[in-house]
């Protein structure tokens, strides 16, 4: 007895910070899953019947049949534009229609023409447009490959795990068909998880497909997950899981469902990248496998040698609880190719303001209008920069959103003033849940117009989460996501100025009494069951709020949302952060691949809490997390109600600086941030990138989440290690050079390099060939540095050029988008450093200057003269270092918008 | 660059006629190393440049030297003058950002902002608030005074005690010793006897045993304050219960009730009640180890306040035995000097302690500015409780506010004459007003 007790009690105690488990589902906890997962590969029972066959200038249709069942499908195929090929399968006469997940995409993707190269009676033969890329639709079994020239890019259904549960009555009579697979099993109509019913009105209705990929032994993707770089095989374990949830303590290295879903897979190998978007906002699981995963890197050898080896391959299958089959199979070939045909489809990073890519400040909660007036002065006293403080929940009135508390924040627009006067911003936290109280006009005003969302038998639904009781608001509605928008206008957020921001947080949505903390599926959206759109709901709910901070401003400014949960298409309304991480090293590390995964499908603008949200950090724990963070999208400080203060000057002075110094650094790089987010805007680029983007062709860099590229020129190997006194950086590229950015050291490329660290190492390399502008000069928020002059660092490959770009804007409206930029192409070629017009239909004009110019791997110049456009010439002086090459051109002084060009001589 | 020495004449002619030229940001006193015309040096020595590059926007100095007006330098800072308030020296990141920092508007001569010198109104304000701070401080140093000589008197008067009680304790044990012989003699027989029952009697002489200390305590002549202090009573028990503070003074009170119960008891109000006589009466019970406990007891007690560290002058030795409240919306704080602060909800619930007298923990030129209470009760997936009280000069003993900055870590401000200092020393830079 008393062995069990102290097992009991070793197993509370060990268990204090980890996740607890058993509140989340496993797969063979998930009823359709379970159900899905025991279908193992072989015959497909699908045939495609080609005498349905249509096929138009924009798609080909064509019926599917089960032969078990009889149950028809249609298949609708299309080619997309830039390379996308969309299979679509749904029931052909479903019982009812069947979720078609609307608003992610953009619009409707254009088409291109697809062609008939052949057929019989096996099968047909379609061209997909001029790359002698063609798609061969087999009928017996049905499968569908993708080929390009003699290579199979990737088949559908190659397995026979294609699996379409078809609407149907439910039948109470014990059934002796004569279709046996039909039998009712557990789970069908209804199932249970603890002390939740899940009532399943629809029954079954689960969508499955398989697709295989030859050659491919690297998948990346399907965030959100706390697991590594590299998704792993899932043979021996559950699946990958895609369902937004409120994951207490989440545990690391593990295939559990967070708080975000993007069904989104790249999978690379040295000759292409490919993607596969599978659009189904419902509860998705993701298995891996493949041939090589279980072989050693002797066996692999052994395979080489003997040449014995098949192919590597890797298989991925995805189940779905509802909905329909709706794939977007994007074929690269390149990652770049990639990101540019999922940003075809879903959008772009949204380009937030200058000042949201600064230092953020969070805590919660400051506790007053007096903590937030003391934390603001303690920046300015200690000499560090800011540009946002944060309030958490407990600044409401009672956890009623877009209200204050009357006695902590009893002056809401005389606080913000305060922090307008410094150039300095808030952000007010704003969850989905609203408090069910007959006083809180918001409550009110959503009941009253029926925008709540309903329980199964068509009241409000309520459940409980901060404010105790609460109702949720349709999201999913059009007309409450306007409603919701208007609700940010001035005159209706109370207490609210240009200056205040938003932040929404527990839109998975957290539900505290809901079966697995989230809500009852069979809640009802309109005509919809909370499973068909649950994915969507944190994706609908930092839309509605964007809009309404666009909305406020008369669509001048630019909005800045956080949010916790998001979905394929998220990028467009904001940034992302990974949840409620805890202060451990483990937790530090992995903040680098789930920012990575996040920033291949399109989520750019991703960070950790920074320092950790849970526990409190050692003070080397938080100043590296400040230093790594400081180089990450997203840069906030967060910190747990329940954990000491932790403002970065309660560290003893040594700690205070090296806090500074990491922070400064971010400000004296965001003129490259934010041309990076431009960049990301414009084309849908990862800012945060993984190395095998960049060097796709070296499997060096395939598995590589501990270091990462910014944009392309600057990689970050930052230090996450207790007690390092170094760290090993993998500098890709064997044509490469890359300058350190603190000593200017040069390093060449394709090397493992040994950097030893001390507390104040942040090992950062600027690729040879690049030019970035920096502003040296940092001041107290990134506002107060809009005018202040660039200093230009020109790192030179081995063939002595380099070039990089410069973009400035007003920083803060959408006047970009009617051309009020200035996007300058620096290059340096044959000893001329040149800033040319890469828009001159943009007009804008900036008070900046070039104060410097260091020319990294320089050799020394007699003299150096400036070209300004008018013709004028002038002697630039200069100082050379020989020891390191480095030419400092000492303040040629031009205007940073006009043409001009600099020659050594 | 000589017209920004224009400027600043042309500014400064309005304010001040005897403005000394140089350049922009530089504090008088470093004016003699900026000597127009001729090669600048910087500061660090680390090397010499034209004089045009001094303020010229460009850092040449690593220490900053050369731009004392400009935002040029990372780590310089600029001097404003702000005539007729304090002067200030501010990082170089302030010159310029549009943001005003000098009361005399100097360091935004080029950004646009719309300041507006205020340094007259900032100087009178402050030296307002300077008159009634030094009033304060003038009277709360007075009050000093005196508590420093009542802690002086109080001090001597403890120390005599103590030794009284030592001796008498002395004079006891030897008594005590004389008498266990005679006890021993003349028990011997009886012993046998009396160990069949002695079973019986330790159950009740335990209880005895204990309310006698306390009597003991209270007749002792102590000056005892309006509470008892933690220390005191936890004394028997162990040191790690530290969240039991509110059930301490449980058994106490049951002990008072059990008490009367006793006939033989000593009666509660007599104050003359002789250590010896109860020694006797212990002897009778062969407990005498008890009886030396007690007065170890009081001993301790006495030696524990005189060792406290009251203050240089013992000023802070008022505090002892008294307890301070403020009242909020929700909460009573309660702040009992050298014991414990403790939190009780206004509207029922029971009362929550913020930590217990730990130590002194101001910085080390003024170590009696901060005190920290510790070992409070515990947070919930959090530390124990702890508060840190602030202290500023005030007339009046008084807690000012009170605040959680981090969960379950309280800050709280406390005025007391005893930290006042001598009036003299509030304008240590007097002189520094009348640079111009």
């Amino acid at each position: 007895m008393a062995s069990v007790l102290l097992l009991w009690l070793a197993v509370c105690l060990s268990g204090t910070w980890a996740v607890d488990k058993g509140n989340f589902k496993t797969c063979d906890q998930s009823a359709f899953c379970k159900r899905q997962r025991a279908l193992k590969p072989g015959e497909s029972p699908y045939r495609a019947l080609l005498e349905t066959m249509e096929l138009t200038n924009t798609r080909l249709t064509l019926q599917l049949i089960n032969d078990n069942n009889k149950v028809r499908l249609l298949l609708e195929l299309y080619r997309l534009q830039g390379n996308i090929t969309r299979v679509k399968i749904n029931e052909l006469k479903p019982l009812k229609p069947r979720y078609e997940v609307p608003d992610v995409l953009i619009r409707e993707p254009p088409t291109e023409p697809l062609s008939l190269l052949s057929q019989d009676e096996n099968g047909v033969v379609l061209s997909l447009g001029a790359e002698s890329q063609r798609v061969i639709v087999s009928a017996r079994p049905f499968r569908l490959d993708i080929m390009e020239g003699r290579d199979v890019l990737m088949s559908l259904n190659s397995r026979g795990l294609l699996a379409f549960e078809h609407l149907r009555m439910r039948s109470f009579e014990p059934l002796r068909s004569k279709e046996e697979e039909e039998k009712v099993e557990d789970g069908m109509w209804e199932e249970s998880f603890k002390s939740h019913a899940d009532s399943k009105p629809s029954g079954p209705s689960a969508v499955s497909l398989d697709f295989s990929l030859p050659g491919v032994e690297h998948v990346y993707g399907i965030p959100e997950h706390a697991d590594t770089l590299r998704l792993k095989t899932t043979d021996n374990g559950d699946p990958y899981r895609l369902y937004n949830l409120d994951v207490f303590q989440y545990e690391l290295y593990n295939p559990m469902a967070l708080y975000g879903a993007v069904p989104v897979m790249l999978a690379h190998n040295a000759q292409r990248t490919t993607g596969i978007f599978w659009l189904n906002a419902a509860e998705t699981w993701v298995d891996i496998s493949s041939n090589t995963a279980g072989k050693t890197v002797f066996g692999k050898m052994l395979d080489y040698v003997q040449g014995s080896s098949e192919t590597p391959q890797t298989d991925v299958r995805w189940i779905s609880e509802s909905g329909i089959i709706d794939v977007f199979i994007m074929l690269g070939p390149t990652p770049k190719d990639i990101f540019s045909q999922y940003a075809s489809l879903t959008g772009t990073q949204s380009f937030p303001p200058l000042s949201a890519l600064a230092y953020h400040q969070c805590r919660w909660n400051y506790n007053d209008q007096k903590d937030v007036q003391e934390v603001d002065a303690g920046f300015d006293e200690h000499d560090i920069p800011y540009d946002f403080i944060w309030l958490d929940i407990e600044h409401t009135d009672g956890k009623r959103y877009f209200t204050w508390d009357p006695h902590k924040f009893a002056s809401p627009k005389e606080m913000l003033q305060g922090l307008v006067e410094k150039k300095r911003k808030m952000v007010a936290i704003v969850d989905p849940h609203i408090k069910v109280d007959s006083n809180y006009k918001i409550h009110n005003e959503i009941r009253s117009k029926g925008f709540y969302i309903k329980n199964k038998d068509g009241g409000d639904y309520e459940g409980w989460c901060w404010p105790g009781s609460a109702g949720y608001p349709d999201f999913t509605r059009a007309d409450m996501r306007a409603w919701w928008a208007s609700m940010f206008a001035y005159d209706q957020y109370e207490g609210s100025m240009e200056n205040l921001y938003t932040w929404n947080d527990m839109n998975e949505p957290s539900v505290f009494n809901g079966p697995e903390v989230t809500m009852h599926k069979d809640a009802m959206h309109g005509a919809w069951e909370h499973r068909d759109v649950h994915n969507l709901y944190g994706f609908y709910v930092q839309m509605a709020t964007a809009e309404g901070l666009i909305q406020r401003s008369g669509g001048v400014e630019r909005p800045f949302v956080l949010t916790r949960a998001f979905f394929a298409g998220s990028q467009r309304y904001g940034a992302v952060w990974t949840g409620d991480n805890a202060a451990e090293w483990d937790h530090l590390k992995i903040s680098i691949p789930m920012c990575l995964s996040l920033g291949l499908v399109g989520i750019s603008f991703c960070g950790a809490d920074v320092g950790g949200f849970f526990k409190s950090p050692s003070t080397e724990l938080l100043v590296r997390w400040y230093q790594t963070g400081a180089y990450q999208p997203f840069f906030r400080a967060h910190a747990h109600l329940d954990t000491p203060r932790r403002e970065p000057w309660l560290f003893g002075p040594e700690n205070t600086a090296l806090i500074r110094e990491a922070v400064r650094q971010r400000y004296t790089l965001l003129p490259y941030w934010y041309q990076q987010f431009y960049q990301a805007h414009q084309t849908g680029e990862p800012i945060m990138r993984p190395l095998w983007v960049e060097y796709p062709q070296d499997p060096a860099t395939f598995a590589i989440d501990d270091e990462f590229l910014i944009g392309r020129d600057l990689l970050v190997h930052p230090v996450t290690e207790e007690g390092a006194r170094g760290v090993t950086a993998y500098l890709p590229g064997k044509d490469e050079l890359w300058f350190d950015v603190h000593t200017f050291q040069k390093h060449n490329g394709a090397q493992n390099l040994y950097i030893p660290v001390t507390m104040s190492s942040i090992p950062v390399f600027q690729r040879g060939g690049s030019i970035i502008p920096r502003k040296l000069r940092v001041r107290r928020s990134s506002t107060c540095m809009e005018h202040d002059p660039y200093t230009l660092y020109v790192a030179l490959n081995p063939q002595r050029t380099a070039e990089g770009e410069l973009y400035i804007d007003d920083g803060h409206t959408f006047n970009y988008e009617k051309k009020e930029f200035i996007l300058r192409k620096l290059s340096f070629t044959k000893n001329i450093l040149s800033s040319v017009n890469m828009a001159p239909d943009a007009q804008f004009s900036t008070r900046s200057w070039i104060e410097r110019i260091i020319i990294l791997g320089a050799s020394k110049p007699s003299k150096v003269t400036l070209k300004t456009a008018g013709g004028q010439e002038s002697q630039v002086e200069f100082e050379f270092d020989a020891s390191m090459s480095v030419l400092t051109l000492r303040k040629p002084g031009m205007n940073a918008g006009v043409d001009w060009s600099v020659t050594l001589q | 660059m000589s017209y920004q020495y224009l400027l600043l004449l042309l500014l400064s002619l309005g304010v001040s006629a005897v403005e000394v030229q140089r350049p922009r940001g530089v504090p008088l006193s470093k004016r003699q190393f900026y000597e127009e015309g001729k090669p600048f040096t910087c500061l660090d020595g680390s090397r010499t440049i034209p004089f045009d590059r001094v303020n010229d926007d460009y850092c040449d100095c690593e220490d900053g030297s050369d731009e004392p007006g400009t935002a040029a330098c990372p780590n310089g800072s600029f001097h404003c003058t702000n005539a007729g308030f304090r002067p200030a020296f501010i990082p170089s990141s302030r010159i310029n950002d549009g943001i005003c920092d000098c009361c005399d508007t100097t360091d935004e001569y080029n950004s646009g902002a719309a300041c507006q010198n205020t340094c007259r109104e900032l100087g009178s304000k402050e030296r307002e608030i300077m008159k009634e701070m030094a009033e304060i401080a003038k009277e709360g140093f007075l009050l000093k005074q005196q508590l420093i000589q009542e802690a002086k008197s109080g001090l001597e008067e403890k120390k005599a005690k103590l030794a009284e009680v030592q001796v008498s304790k002395k004079d006891l044990e030897d008594k005590l010793e004389a008498l266990r012989t005679v006890k021993e003699t003349a028990e011997q027989p009886e012993k046998e006897a009396k160990e069949r029952h002695l079973k019986a009697w330790e159950g009740k002489l335990k209880f005895e045993s204990l309310s006698t200390f306390t009597i003991i305590i209270s007749n002792a002549d102590i000056p005892a304050p309006v509470e008892t202090p933690q220390e005191e009573t936890r004394e028997p028990v162990p040191e790690n219960d530290s969240e039991q503070y509110p059930e301490e003074d449980i058994p106490e009170e049951e002990e008072d009730d059990d008490e009367e119960d006793e006939d033989e008891d000593p009666d509660d109000g007599d104050y003359k009640v002789s250590p010896v006589r109860i020694s006797i009466r212990f002897m009778k019970d062969d407990h005498e180890f008890l009886f030396n406990l007690d007065l170890h007891f009081v001993c301790r007690n006495l030696e524990k306040e005189i060792s406290f560290d009251f203050g240089p002058g013992a000023e802070f030795a008022y505090l002892y035995g008294q307890c301070y409240e403020l009242s909020t919306s929700e909460y009573i704080y309660r702040l009992c000097p050298f014991n414990r602060v403790s939190q009780k909800p206004k509207y029922g619930g029971s009362e929550t302690n913020l930590g217990s007298w730990g130590k002194w923990t101001g910085p080390e030129d003024n170590v009696y500015s901060l005190m920290k209470y510790e070992h409070g009760t515990g947070c919930w997936q959090g530390p124990n409780r702890s508060t840190t009280v602030k202290l500023t000069c005030g007339k009046e003993t008084v807690v000012l506010s009170t605040s959680e900055p981090s969960r379950c870590e309280y800050l709280m401000e406390f005025t007391t004459p005893a930290v006042c200092q001598e009036p003299q020393s509030l304008y240590p830079d007097a002189h520094d007003h009348t640079e111009l």
